[in-house]
């Protein structure tokens, strides 16, 4: 376990040091004065000027100026944004759980639905139900979802007036942040009932729109890891020992066709970054995604710096932990990974 | 389709074109993803013929028109007009041009510089290979999307940058498909044959290995064209890609965005065109793994 645990660590800290060497680059490859990039277009007074050069060290040498970059970011200084004049520490401190809410549940429902479907069609392999749910499997896996969510807009919100098409809750609601989940926040800011469906109804559908293309691949290799499973000798076995089928689909079979199913679904952190970016803008869904792009498009770019450095870290620590705990939890992932 | 030609060369043998076409073609999705595309692909070149307007072209007195089937459509503009009266089949006809072009230029990037790395890192072994594939790990653990903004933000919003960024994202995956494919072709008795009479790593890599290599970078190229279509139309979408005017699908759904209540054909039309499309490459790209490569047969 030791063994195992720095290998991984000997390819996540490159990867992490790639991340501050992008993040870094980034401002300083962007044609024009770094400084004045960060101070913004309004500029600033000579002052000012002089001091953002020392605090950031322009006038010393590259690899000072990367060296005091993570002695500020190991310090928590994120720099600021030139937009709000906010700490971009706390600003994405605000946005990530959003993000995370909205990431874990697309999630869950690409788990709790994905695999059932997937069982049943390797289960009934070459049947109609099969051969439906891989056609729409791959639509779902070819989806842009940047159109997806606004059809789903325009079905449930615009035609049948079902959902509300932007925000986590309703206005009316006033909930102080605490876990920085709402479906949790409302119980705890005493709102009860009317607040927690606001906030579910605000969730349903950037959680689908997020959901579908995991969905979709988690369906896709359920039904492939099941089938060989199903192909094994001791399934046999079971099955001639007398156990019902469903105890040896379920209980022989499903249990070790989870496994390589389990390890994408953990590793899909990078792909809902992905999928983050473009859902929360199209719902006005206050997260990290949203928060970049539109820094990118008012060029903050101490925001964008500090944002991308910060999201590649959330992606390599939760990575980290998805492989630790599978490898303590089945030792055979051990040598593989 | 480029891989017309690879297929009936001696790179895929032992199966002949005749052979391949066997396989494809009672593949019911191949066939079908193969016709997705070459109709796509028509209407990029043929679209300055078959267009019945200029994609740009503004007609002051038709905005919003709704398609000819939906009450005050008009004939002239069979799928409507947008916000400033351009007409939308003209846009999604040109949009196919982009998007092709789009996809083919992703895939000639990352396939050219993907597959040299992977030839030179797995051929060359040490601390070469080494150097290369952290790199690789590096690109392939940061999220995709984080790549093309860092790239978009320095070299600025463009078409141009959007493919160049999307294009780094997808090297990895022909830099590993390659090198895997190196390390086994490298100890098989032909190169070992050629080393000893002499074959230089030039030689080696160019003209004995890689045809070897070529029909799974052939399936990874069909699927790098969805791949490049989707990420470049989502740049496009979030204003980091093609900038209005140009008719990008997905620039266009951005542009449709604030008409979804009363021009839902705007934003319908061209998602359902990025849809179909990515669709059919891969389920070309499916067929062409399980015709070419009985290994990767899943």
């Amino acid at each position: 376990m030791i063994a195992f645990l720095l290998r991984r660590l000997g390819v996540a800290i490159p990867t992490l040091i790639g991340a501050t060497v992008i993040a870094f680059g980034l401002i300083r490859l962007v044609p024009g004065d770094p400084v004045l990039h960060m101070i913004g277009e309004r500029g600033a007074s000579p002052e000012v000027y002089a001091e953002m050069r020392a605090r950031y060290g322009l006038d010393r040498p590259l690899t000072t100026q990367y060296f005091l970059f993570l002695k500020n970011a190991l310090n928590g200084d994120f720099g600021e944004s030139i937009v709000s004049g906010q700490p971009v520490w706390h600003e994405f401190m605000d946005r990530f759980p959003a993000t995370l809410e909205l990431g874990l549940i697309a999630l869950s429902l690409a788990v709790l639905i994905g695999i059932p479907l997937g069982v049943v069609a390797a289960v009934r392999r070459n049947s109609l139900f099969d051969y439906a749910l891989m056609s729409v499997s791959l639509v779902g896996y070819s989806m842009p979802i940047f159109w997806w969510g606004l059809i789903l807009i325009l079905f449930f919100s615009v035609k049948l007036g079902l959902t509300p098409v932007s925000g986590r809750i309703d206005f009316a609601y006033d909930v102080p942040p605490w876990s920085g989940f709402l479906l949790i926040d409302v119980w705890k800011a005493g709102e009860g009932w009317p607040a927690f469906k606001s906030a579910l109804v605000h969730l349903v559908l950037p959680a689908i729109a997020l959901g579908t293309i995991p969905l979709a691949t988690v369906a896709r290799m359920t039904r492939s890891s099941m089938l060989e499973v199903l192909g094994e000798d001791y399934m046999r076995t079971a099955r001639a020992k007398g156990l019902s089928r469903m105890r040896v689909i379920f209980v022989h079979g499903l249990r070790n066709a989870l496994v390589p199913v389990i390890t994408v679904v953990g590793l899909m952190a990078g792909s809902i970054v992905t999928g983050a970016v473009l859902t929360e803008t199209i719902f006005s869904w206050p997260g990290i995604g949203r928060w970049l792009v539109e820094s990118v498009l008012a060029r903050d770019y101490p925001v964008v710096q500090s944002g991308i450095l910060l999201i590649s870290l959330a992606v390599i620590v939760v990575n980290l932990l998805v492989d630790v705990a599978y490898a303590w939890a089945n030792p055979r992932l051990r040598g593989r990974l | 389709m480029s891989s017309g030609g690879a297929v009936e060369s001696p790179m895929t043998a032992p199966s002949s074109f005749g052979e391949f076409w066997f396989v494809f073609s009672r593949n019911r999705g191949a066939v079908v993803g193969l016709a997705i595309v070459a109709l796509f692909a028509f209407l990029a070149i043929a679209a300055p013929w078959i267009a019945p307007y200029d994609p740009a072209l503004i007609s002051d007195g038709a905005l919003l028109k709704p398609p000819f089937w939906s009450e005050g459509g008009e004939p002239g503009f069979w799928l409507g007009t947008d916000d400033v009266g351009r007409d939308l089949l003209s846009r999604l006809i040109y949009g196919a041009r982009v998007s092709m072009a789009v996809g083919f230029l992703v895939v000639v990037v990352s396939l050219a510089v993907g597959t040299l790395l992977g030839l030179v890192g797995g051929y060359a072994g040490g601390w070469i290979d080494a150097v290369i594939m952290r790199l690789m790990d590096i690109l392939m653990s940061l999220p995709s999307i984080l790549l093309a903004i860092v790239v978009v933000t320095v070299l600025g919003q463009s078409l141009v940058n959007a493919i160049l960024a999307v294009s780094i994202t997808v090297i990895p995956g022909f830099v590993r498909l390659v090198r895997a494919q190196v390390l086994v072709e490298k100890s098989k008795p032909y190169v070992i044959a050629s080393r000893t009479f002499g074959a230089g790593p030039m030689r080696q890599i160019f003209i004995n290995i890689l045809p070897n290599c070529m029909a799974p970078v052939i399936v990874q190229g069909t699927l790098g064209f969805s791949d490049g279509i989707l990420n470049v139309a989502a740049l496009g979408f979030l204003g980091l890609g093609a900038q209005p005017p140009t008719a990008e699908w997905g620039t266009m759904l951005s542009d449709a965005r604030s008409f979804i209540e009363s021009a839902p054909w705007l934003v319908t039309l061209p998602g359902l065109c990025i849809l179909i499309l990515v669709l059919g490459f891969n389920l070309l790209g499916d067929g062409l793994r399980d015709a070419l490569d009985p290994r990767l047969q899943k």
